[in-house]
């Protein structure tokens, strides 16, 4: 393909402003639609992670004696 | 029917198979979407001959009439899980029922859109209160409809069983932008490609306008894996299956 006949071909014969328009919002919105479901999978994995790291910290705390049970101080400190 | 087949779909339903079986079909969907879709793009935009009325704005054809045959068939889709999923609650229907609903609002709107972009030269106008344009926009109001439903809920099953309701009572819109062409005098064409008889169209521009819908056939399957795949881990995070994957994959 040479310059000239790259040139009529981006030109649309004159209806370039809207076939490329077009063909940018169908890529656009594909292209959106095909990400956002990938991020919200890790999204979600990486919430979960958090979350089983929290509860795994807790069960630790609960099966260790906290220096501060049993001296009025309640469960002892709350990590974030 | 052979007794296989209930059995390999029960087994097929269960959400931990299912996620497996939608990450192995994923990659092999999109990688045939995107090879015919640029085939189709090739064949549309420059092998295809100029319009001997419209030029080579009619180019638009290849995304827009492909676009629309979407919105339909996923809304029938989604109108499928969603009686699936109402009468035997079975919950990899909810799930495919609502992770189509924005895969079939974006076809939609790309056809909307699309359809404005090509309306504006031919018919002088962007848009115009016809039959076929009014039942289109219909259309993406209830698959936002359908979305908002959903997630309105605290409880997601709920939320997906009082989406599927809309969804189904929104199936009548579905005939309704079929033949909207042919029940009402419209401004918008009729087809050109029909299923019986002979098709009024250059076989030149056919072959990438079916390669196309196919295209865009297997990107919905592949969309639809990745989003059914993301709602399971949503709705079964406390099982184990679950904890698994989020331990391996922090690990590779």
């Amino acid at each position: 393909m040479n310059a000239a006949s790259l040139q009529s071909f981006l030109a649309m014969g004159g209806y370039a402003v809207y076939v490329w328009p077009a063909y940018g919002v169908f890529f656009i919105v594909l292209l959106i639609d095909w990400l956002a479901p990938q991020f919200r999978r890790r999204r979600l994995l990486r919430e979960l992670r958090a979350r089983m790291a929290r509860q795994g910290a807790r069960k630790e705390r609960a099966s260790s004696p906290s220096p501060l049970r049993g001296e009025g101080w309640g469960e002892g400190p709350r990590l974030p | 029917m052979a007794n296989w087949i209930p059995l390999w779909l029960h087994k097929l339903s269960s959400p931990p198979v299912f996620y497996r079986f939608a990450g192995v079909l994923r990659p092999w969907a999109i990688a045939l979407a995107v090879l015919l879709g640029l085939v189709a793009l090739y064949g549309g935009l420059v092998l295809a001959p100029p319009d001997y009325q419209q030029g080579d704005d009619y180019r638009i054809i290849f995304i827009h009439v492909p676009s629309a045959w979407m919105s339909l068939f996923i809304y029938g889709v989604m109108g499928v899980a969603a009686f699936i999923a109402l009468v035997w609650r079975i919950k990899l229907a909810e799930v495919v029922a609502m992770a189509s609903a924005p895969i079939g609002a974006a076809f939609t709107f790309i056809t909307l859109v699309t359809g404005s972009l090509w309306g504006v030269r031919m018919w002088g106008t962007w848009w115009t209160w016809d039959a076929r344009l009014t039942s289109e926009l219909v259309l993406l109001f209830l698959y936002l409809g359908v979305i908002a439903l959903y997630h309105s809920f605290e409880d997601r099953r709920q939320g997906a069983r009082t989406a599927a309701f809309l969804a189904l009572i929104g199936i009548v819109n579905v005939p309704i932008v079929h033949f909207s062409v042919v029940w009402w005098n419209t401004l918008h064409q009729g087809s050109t490609i029909k299923l019986l008889g002979p098709s009024t169209i250059a076989p030149g521009m056919v072959w990438p306008l079916l390669t196309m819908m196919v295209a865009t056939k297997l990107y919905y399957v592949a969309s639809l894996c990745s989003r059914a795949r993301a709602d399971l881990l949503a709705l079964e995070s406390g099982k184990d299956w679950v904890r698994q994957i989020a331990e391996n994959e922090v690990r590779g």
